[in-house]
């Protein structure tokens, strides 16, 4: 039995039972650092990444039902030699202390940006509620996202 | 006879190896840190150089172009490595791209103790400034002697050396490996800053692009050939008795390597990492704990609580420069609170740890890396010099946290499987149960105003438990498992780190100028929930009430709260700060009206300020804000936020930016949110739903400008912001309700409760 996986646009499989949550199986056997384990219950947001372009919680998302979709991680978004819009916006505005939320951050910030073409302030705000960061960094990383929007549209 | 390049460059891959790819080498490592020579009491050298004072434990200039740093202080998201190499690449004159950073290591770096205090610029960045500086005259004498010219003749860019005839040589070409093999001197004068290129700009941190693209960054993402994945399990009620679990059921399930009991203390291992979780499940289920029961009262009968515990009572500071209060016109005598609060990292706690027969390596995200080693050798019965605790980035934890008690977890863990790596990861509910919380703290204050409306008498006493229960205890260990183990060591006594840097205390003395004061600190001294080192200690609540009772004083004297403030300061950079950010903010200087506005839609507006030098010692910081409270919900809003800030020198202003703005946030969520919930048994705090932090919509639009003074010596930014912006929200509440809320925080029932009353 075996789950097969299509992240970043590569084929993956993995061993895992059915039912391990998708982030496990990132992590674990698809070489993959950026998703996060913060809290494993849906309330932080830092395990965020996309199944089809949807924003997902992978610590509570079965694998094997993301088997049908693609997954994007941050590591498809973009490389250090080919940074996304977004990742350059997030190093042009510093916009991290510790870091460990940011991937999440990047994949929600993905999501909503696909979804809306220029957004407010305050919508990116609303967007972003379910991404929680410690730092205190939001302001930096709702200007990144700004930044990023400005550039793509 | 190794020629002295080949020998640098094994060290370098070597350093490659363990601190980028983890290459699997368990040679003995070589120790290279500095030692302090036998002899008559050494000469005090300036920063960190103090005690570890050998320039290469410091710096090694290697024969291929490259340049190694070492600092034993440690990234924690506060931008520390940026800084420190534009210090090491401005006054050794390299392009910073040279530099290779090794930081936090027991084999390899300096013993720097803690990373805490907001004191690595001033320790470790002092350190490197006069180690770099004197490193670069040894290389500019080399030079001289081999071109033939005087060594004040010679010019340096990105370490190649030229002279007016043509003569040129590089670093690379004169490094050898006794050249830097000294004890430093501290005689070579670092750079003024008119000569600064680096120091002072804003330069972009190097972690950050790692951080952006899913690199292996963090102590979490680390993967050893044929790791497992530990969990452990505890009950949330401290001191619990674990009396009965099925350890067999559990080491029969899929994946499971092994399960450890030891005394209290209960773990197990398992192929996979949802397979750990699985079992740590079953194990809980099945547990049988036996509580103790002794937890103190929760909520406000907490603090009565405290004010009759064992304590032992300090005056801190005292001073009679008047005659008693024969000319006071009014007296105010006032308390205020603030409760248990976590550091709440967004990721728990982790570290790895691998035993070869009696050599135990550990990752850790650690600010303490030769501290914990010192308490993992006293609770594995190891001696220390088997142990080497490395440093790898984890979440940001904002003081001592979960970090050196999950090591410990790991090396337990470890110890049953020899050979075997283990990540030990704890579980969100773990990190909110068992990470040392902030103390909670009492603080009553005391002071009369004078026929002319200035403080006359200033009272200031405060009730806590300790605020430092970091490892490197002579009387105790601090790690969570040595206490829960079979053969357990004592935890360590309560402790005050002494004035002027304070503990519970910290900022508790005032810096305005009163003609009388007295600060009494009780320190309890008995612990029933574990506390320890969250951001500022006790300076965020000193702070609270200290500004808080500045302005109800302004207030009684029908003074501005900017007035009446600057009438009790001498010092001129506090003078500044606040001046600066009150036209930042376009303070009017009006007293604060008797009665507040009508509300309007349901909304109150208000504005306040408030001012610290963290620690007395740091950074000088004013910050206003505006805030909206809604009264139909309680919401408290802070829109708006201006700071201005004196640090001295500034290394980074970008970085240091970022520590100001983030103080500013994490406060606002601690003051408007942020309570631990206990019964009298169990910590009940599980998951964010019960301990909620601000989130996007409520983050306050922030402005921080700095004040640069380059010819004054840098000052800790890391903790500056965190005093002046609670004070200044609870100064801007009672601005805009006319109600006093002294007890934190500031949530929505206990507001609608004040505004009812």
């Amino acid at each position: 039995m075996s789950i097969s996986l299509n992240v970043n646009g590569r084929k993956r499989s993995s061993a895992a039972t059915p039912d391990t949550p998708l982030l496990y199986v990132l992590r674990n056997d698809m070489g993959i650092n950026s998703a996060k384990y913060g809290c494993g219950v849906a309330q932080c947001g830092s395990c965020t990444v996309l199944l089809d372009g949807k924003p997902i919680r992978s610590c509570v998302y079965p694998a094997s039902s993301a088997s049908k979709g693609k997954v994007t991680t941050l590591e498809g978004l973009g490389s250090p030699d080919k940074l996304h819009v977004l990742q350059k916006a997030f190093i042009e505005e510093q916009a991290a202390q510790c870091g460990f939320c940011i991937s999440g951050m990047i994949m929600s910030a993905k999501a909503l940006l696909d979804r809306v073409r220029n957004p407010s302030e305050a919508e990116i705000r609303e967007a972003m509620a379910g991404n929680l960061c410690r730092c205190g960094t939001h302001t930096r990383i709702l200007s990144a996202i700004q930044r990023a929007a400005k550039e793509l549209a | 006879m190794k020629s002295s390049n080949s020998t640098l460059a094994s060290r370098r891959t070597f350093l490659k190896a363990t601190s980028l790819t983890v290459a699997f080498s368990l040679s003995p490592l070589i120790p290279i840190a500095a030692q302090t020579p036998a002899g008559p009491a050494p000469l005090p050298l300036p920063g960190s150089l103090n005690s570890n004072r050998m320039l290469d434990g410091w710096l090694r200039i290697n024969a291929n172009g490259s340049v190694t740093m070492f600092t034993g202080k440690v990234e924690l998201g506060q931008g520390i490595l940026t800084a420190l190499t534009q210090i090491t690449a401005d006054e050794l004159d390299v392009d910073v791209k040279r530099l290779e950073v090794v930081s936090g290591n027991t084999a390899l770096t300096p013993n720097e103790g803690v990373t805490a205090g907001s004191l690595s610029v001033q320790d470790s960045g002092t350190a490197l400034r006069f180690a770099c500086a004197e490193a670069r005259g040894l290389l500019l004498q080399a030079a001289a002697t081999r071109l033939g010219v005087a060594a004040g003749e010679l010019s340096v860019s990105d370490g190649s050396i030229s002279h007016a005839s043509g003569a040129r040589t590089t670093y690379w070409d004169l490094t050898s490996e006794a050249m830097l093999k000294r004890e430093a001197t501290a005689k070579a004068a670092p750079k003024p800053s008119s000569q600064h290129r680096l120091i002072g700009q804003s330069m972009q941190r190097r972690d950050i692009p790692a951080k952006v693209t899913g690199a292996e960054v963090y102590v979490q993402d680390m993967r050893l050939p044929n790791m497992v994945y530990g969990r452990v399990v505890r009950h949330a009620s401290p001191r619990a008795r674990l009396t009965s679990v099925n350890e067999a059921a559990v080491r029969r399930m899929p994946g499971v390597v092994t399960v450890l009991r030891d005394g209290h203390f209960l773990a197990v291992a398992a192929k996979r990492e949802e397979q750990a979780i699985a079992a740590a499940r079953a194990l809980q289920m099945s547990a049988r704990w036996e509580e103790a029961g002794d937890l103190p009262p929760s909520g406000q009968a907490l603090f009565a609580h405290m004010k009759k515990q064992r304590s032992q009572d300090t005056v801190v500071s005292e001073k009679k420069d008047a005659p008693a209060a024969a000319t006071a016109t009014r007296t105010l005598e006032v308390e205020y609170t603030r409760p248990y609060q976590a550091h709440a990292s967004i990721g728990p706690s982790c570290a790895v740890a691998v035993w070869q027969g009696a050599k135990l390596s550990v990752w850790t995200h650690s600010q303490s890396v030769f501290p914990l080693r010192a308490d993992l050798s006293k609770s594995l019965r190891t001696p220390a010099d088997n142990i080497t605790v490395i440093h790898r980035e984890g979440s940001g934890c904002y003081g001592h946290n979960g970090a050196d008690d999950v090591a410990m977890d790991a090396a337990l863990l470890a110890r049953a499987l020899p050979g075997v790596p283990v990540k030990l990861q704890w579980m969100r509910e773990d990190e909110f149960a068992w990470e040392p919380l902030g103390s909670p703290m009492v603080m009553k204050l005391k002071a009369s105003l004078d026929a002319a409306g200035k403080v006359q008498d200033w009272s200031h006493e405060l009730w806590s438990y300790t605020h430092n229960t970091r490892p490197l205890d002579p009387d105790g260990t601090n790690l969570l498992a040595s206490w829960q183990i079979q053969n357990p060591l004592p935890i360590a006594p309560a402790r005050n780190i002494p004035q002027p840097a304070g503990g519970s205390d910290r900022n508790a003395v005032p810096l305005y100028v009163f003609p009388q004061q007295k600060i009494t600190n009780h320190l309890l001294l008995d612990m029933p929930i574990r506390t320890s080192a969250l951001r500022t200690l006790g300076a965020y609540a000193n702070v609270f009430a200290a500004e808080s009772f500045m302005d109800e004083l302004a207030v009684a004297a029908g003074t501005d709260p900017v007035e009446f403030r600057l009438k009790h300061l001498s010092d001129p950079r506090a003078r500044a700060v606040i001046e600066r950010t009150a036209s930042m903010a376009k303070w009017q200087r009006t007293a604060m009206p008797a009665t507040p506005a009508k509300p309007v839609n349901g909304l109150l507006r208000g504005r306040g300020l408030a001012f610290s030098k963290y620690k007395n010692l740091a950074a000088y910081c004013a910050v206003i804000v505006d805030v909206v409270v809604d009264t139909r919900s309680g919401a408290v809003q802070v829109e708006r936020a201006w700071s201005a800030v004196d640090a001295g020198l500034v290394i980074n202003p970008d970085g240091l930016r970022n520590q100001i703005e983030g103080g500013i946030v994490q406060t606002t969520s601690w003051t408007i949110y942020e309570a631990m919930l206990h019964d009298n048994n169990n910590r009940l705090t599980k998951n964010w739903g019960d301990y909620p932090i601000l989130r996007f919509p409520q983050v306050p639009v922030l402005h921080v400008e700095l004040i640069n003074r380059p010819d004054e010596r840098p000052l800790g930014v890391g903790e500056g912001s965190q005093g002046p912006a609670v004070g200044a929200i609870a100064n801007a509440f009672a601005n805009a309700t006319g109600i006093r809320l002294r007890d934190l925080p500031f949530t929505p029932e206990r507001v609608k409760q004040a505004l009812l009353a």
